[in-house]
């Protein structure tokens, strides 16, 4: 399964939550697949979905998903450690790896060769980490979900993108409809 | 009443309960005053551009933020200011040791000194520069219009302020 694949799969469960996405073509097909008002849009600023997620989850009780990508965890390598440092129950990072950058080309990012990022965010402290098959994302992030424990998931599946339009929306509206599914 | 007591004051009287921070020695006091705060969550973050995601997040979660840096990190976290803080609209007091300024013994610091206000001046972030204690009397004021106006706010606190480098 290619990202696409894996997002349109476990749409269904993300739309209950507050979801994070990670800039580019990830935030492009959730908002294709399934866009939802909980749904906060990266529209710059590689790296920084784990940070975000991280900090909404803090912030409030709402259960928060950050979806991020192999090479942006490598681009903010500093947040696994504060993750780690800094539980907070409500809190799922869903790293999709699939050994490359896709918004730029599909090159292999280092997470596709001898760095596994689970042993990195174990190593760090993180204490529940999951490695998965994409097929089987959609019950593992369900059964982190009702286990209230602070989880991380590093999906692993293929490369590869499919064509779709950028996010026209203006970025104060995406922050805006966030911000009052989080006070809903 | 020491400074660090005063400027925590400010951020716990403007609601602020979320604070980062990357440390430099001239803020060590006004770290461990944060740190010393039950109505602030203190999270140390590894880089300040990681920080104002942490930032962003918290304010969306409905708790008001703010960044404690050195000047140093203006160099990194300008796309961060420039296509999270500011293009989402969102309000974040960065309170900045401004490092290479008067009295200082590092002479690398005073490369970065000499580009802090003009790139914050480039990314029209409103800045304020604390030189003399009684500076300080208006962060009150500061803090109220970074939450007014949602925008990211730089105050650059200069060695003088903080009370020189022991006996230089």
């Amino acid at each position: 399964m290619i990202r696409s694949e894996v997002l349109r799969e476990i749409a269904p469960i993300l739309r209950d939550h507050l979801v994070v996405c990670n800039i580019g073509l990830p935030s492009q097909e959730l908002h294709m697949i399934d866009d939802q008002p909980s749904n906060f849009y990266m529209l710059g600023t590689m790296g920084l979905s784990s940070s975000i997620g991280l900090g909404v989850a803090l912030a409030q009780d709402k259960t928060v998903i950050s979806i991020d990508g192999d090479g942006s965890v490598l681009t903010n390598f500093g947040t696994l450690p504060t993750i780690a440092n800094n539980v907070a129950d409500n809190f799922i990072l869903l790293i999709v790896d699939n050994g490359s950058y896709g918004s730029t080309g599909d090159q292999p990012t280092y997470a596709g060769k001898k760095t596994s990022l689970a042993a990195v965010a174990k190593a760090c402290g993180c204490e529940n980490v999951i490695e998965c098959q994409d097929k089987d994302t959609g019950g593992v992030l369900q059964q982190a979900i009702d286990s209230k424990k602070m989880t991380v998931i590093v999906c692993k599946c293929d490369s590869g993108n499919i064509k779709l339009p950028v996010i026209t929306m203006d970025p104060v509206v995406i922050r805006d409809r966030f911000m009052k599914s989080v006070q809903a | 009443m020491s400074i660090n007591t005063k400027i925590v004051d400010d951020f716990v009287a403007n609601g602020i309960e979320f604070v980062t921070t990357v440390p430099c020695k001239q803020l060590a006091g006004v770290i461990d005053e944060v740190e010393a705060r039950e109505e602030i969550y203190h999270i140390p973050s590894n880089k300040e551009d990681e920080g104002m995601g942490l930032c962003a997040g918290a304010f969306m979660g409905g708790k008001r933020p703010a960044i404690i840096m050195q000047n140093t990190a203006i160099g990194v976290t300008v796309n961060t200011l420039v296509t999270l803080t500011q293009y989402y609209r969102m309000p974040l007091p960065m309170l900045i040791s401004y490092r290479g300024e008067l009295r200082e013994p590092v002479a690398c610091q005073v490369e970065m000194a000499v580009h802090t206000k003009a790139l914050l001046n480039q990314l029209n972030i409103p800045t304020y520069h604390f030189h003399k204690e009684s500076d300080a009397d208006e962060l009150d004021t500061i803090l109220k219009y970074t939450f007014m106006c949602n925008k990211p706010v730089a105050i650059l606190t200069d060695a003088s302020f903080w009370g020189g480098y022991g006996d230089q």
